[in-house]
């Protein structure tokens, strides 16, 4: 959904500038929150990701700026109770309290004043869903790393926020811990239509996560937009140094067969390799190092399952190489060497010959 | 050595035959120091916990004085409350030196800044990000206050126990400001103090073995707490 086909904006922000020792940190002319959307904001450490988050979750006073939330404007400080009851934050460390986990899982509850029996009738629900029920009395010092960070997302979750801010939080865990809570983090914001705005570091967790992409650096939004707008169209130089330029073509797995699939993704179908079921929605992500262009078929017997005609449409030198960018029904990009360039004679509006194997394909599972 | 046996005997004696004025100055050690460190609670951990959580001008020297404080030597607090309580001194109408009261005023100006030093350290040390934490769990700020005060209470207990380790075992300002009058305000330390003075070490050694125990037992108490805190 792109911001023009949805005019209901939940929060906005205007004018945010944040100092801090007479710097300024983060400086953002407007930024529209959508319901039940989950924005990523990724960026290089200092790049204003946590500041943003902290400055729209209301904990931390700018220096100027506006918020409206529902179309009500609210203080852009921490006075504002009812506005902080009705959002969430979850940092990267879990903050837990010298208490247990059911009692941590209550703690928003109680703070809202909620009597003891309807603590006793929410909890169990909250702790069941984040996978964590058989530790409801066990102390929360004596947690895993993954077992506190979920604690700490059943915390947030229990007060049915209208926004949940999360600040990296899965950048502290191991990587195996880190991806079963991903997918399970994931699954419950799409079933629970929880609007989220996820600060990151990690590309393919924003990949997984989000409906749109904003890329930070110095305290300003550089790019924000749906996910493969950003990553195939970088506006500029930094996005696409920090995006890595890589195609990525979100589609859906048609038929699998022997650990190699069919994708059908937006003018196409593709090959790849992984383990996913029919059905599922995935993200391809192509690296340009990984696409051949020749201008005319490639010989039988080549190992590149995907082969694509396409049409030129811009030619960027890099130096040793060339950025070539094609429409092949969706957007692709090939880096070509000078001698290959020459030799190809290409140039924009030319139609060529794409193809990249079957296991240069980067397939990221998403849930849409 | 004769003279140590002779003491602990005679010490044991008096303890377990729960002699009236021994028991008269336990009780009133007690019942001193502890209404001294109940009010250096109330007073330490309101002031240590603003000044952990407050910026402002001169906060850096704020933070010293409060350090310097928990070195407080008791003879000075004692000269100093004996020249405000003075018959015409700034405290002087209040009629209360030389009474238990005066004894407990100075006693809790001694473990104040013992408290408070150690409630401003025990909330620094609490994460940098949980005051933002509580705040975002949608808490107001006397909430955020409390839960935080609520994290920080095994080290609290630490605060406690050291105001009344400091008191109870404190004499010179008791002496000063007591005055040290028989079945009044005699306490265990002036008692101590007055026997040795007089050579009676029995009694004295008998006042210093119930003193010792009663600062095993408070903070036996108060471990058990603790660690039980601790260990959940």
């Amino acid at each position: 959904m792109s911001p023009g086909e949805n005019p209901a904006i939940l929060l906005k922000a205007e004018g945010l500038q944040v100092r801090r020792g007479g710097a300024l940190v983060l400086d953002i002319p407007v930024l529209d929150i959508f319901p039940d959307q989950i924005l990523a904001l990724i960026g290089p450490n200092g790049a204003g990701k946590s500041t943003l988050l902290l400055a729209l979750a209301c904990l931390l006073k700018p220096a100027r700026g506006r918020f409206s939330f529902n179309g009500r404007v609210i203080d852009a400080g921490r006075g504002d109770v009812e506005y902080r009851r009705r959002v969430a934050l979850v940092f990267q460390e879990p903050l837990l309290f010298d208490a247990t986990v059911f009692d941590n899982v209550a703690a928003g509850l109680k703070i809202r004043g909620t009597g003891r029996e309807e603590i006793v009738r929410t909890v169990p629900a909250y702790l069941e869903r984040f996978g964590i029920a058989h530790l409801a009395r066990r102390s929360a010092r004596k947690l895993s790393g993954g077992e506190a960070q979920r604690t700490s997302l059943a915390r947030a979750f229990i007060t049915k926020p209208e926004i949940v801010f999360l600040d990296e939080p899965f950048s502290s865990l191991d990587p195996p811990t880190r991806e079963e809570l991903i997918g399970d983090f994931e699954k419950i914001l799409r079933e629970t239509r929880t609007t989220a705005v996820v600060a990151t570091h990690d590309q393919t967790e924003a990949l997984r996560l989000a409906d749109r992409i904003a890329v930070m650096n110095g305290g300003r939004i550089a790019q924000i937009g749906p996910v493969a707008e950003v990553m195939n169209r970088p506006a500029d130089g930094f996005v696409a140094s920090f995006v890595g330029v890589e195609t990525v073509l979100p589609g859906r797995v048609l038929e699998t067969s022997d650990g190699v699939f069919t994708a059908a993704v937006e003018g196409g179908e593709i090959e790849a390799v992984g383990h996913v079921r029919t059905g599922e929605g995935i993200l391809c992500c192509i690296r340009p190092e990984h696409v051949t262009l020749s201008t005319n078929a490639p010989p039988p017997g080549t190992s590149a399952r995907n082969v694509f005609s396409g049409r030129i449409r811009t030619i960027t030198p890099l130096g040793l190489f060339h950025r070539v960018r094609l429409d092949c029904g969706f957007d692709l990009t090939a880096y070509v060497t000078r001698q290959s360039f020459e030799t190809l004679s290409l140039e924009e509006g030319k139609s060529v010959i794409a193809s990249f194997k079957a296991t240069a394909v980067h397939v990221i599972p998403r849930q849409t | 050595m004769d003279l140590i046996l002779e003491g602990i005997k005679k010490a044991f004696f008096l303890i377990f035959t729960l002699d009236a004025e021994v028991l008269g100055i336990t009780l009133l050690s007690l019942k001193v120091s502890g209404l001294a460190t109940l009010i250096s609670m109330v007073v330490g951990i309101s002031a240590g916990t603003t000044a952990a959580l407050s910026r402002f001008p001169g906060r850096q020297l704020v933070v010293s004085l409060i350090n310097t404080g928990m070195a407080l030597p008791p003879v000075v607090v004692g000269l100093f409350v004996t020249i405000f309580l003075w018959r015409n001194g700034p405290l002087g109408f209040l009629e209360i030196l030389y009474t238990p009261t005066a004894i407990i005023l100075a006693q809790a100006v001694i473990a104040t800044p013992i408290v408070t030093g150690i409630t401003l350290a025990a909330i620094q040390n609490l994460p940098a990000n949980l005051r933002l934490q509580i705040l975002s769990l949608g808490a107001t700020r006397i909430q955020m206050v409390w839960m935080l005060v609520k994290e920080a209470r095994l080290p609290l207990l630490a605060a406690v126990m050291a105001g009344f380790g400091g008191v109870i075992s404190e004499v010179g300002a008791s002496i000063m400001v007591g005055g040290n009058i028989r079945g009044y305000s005699r306490v265990l330390t002036t008692a101590t103090v007055m026997e040795t003075g007089r050579g009676n070490f029995d009694v004295a050694i008998a006042l210093s073995v119930i003193l010792m125990l009663l600062a095993f037992t408070v903070n036996a108490i108060l471990t058990q707490i603790q660690q039980r805190e601790r260990l959940r």
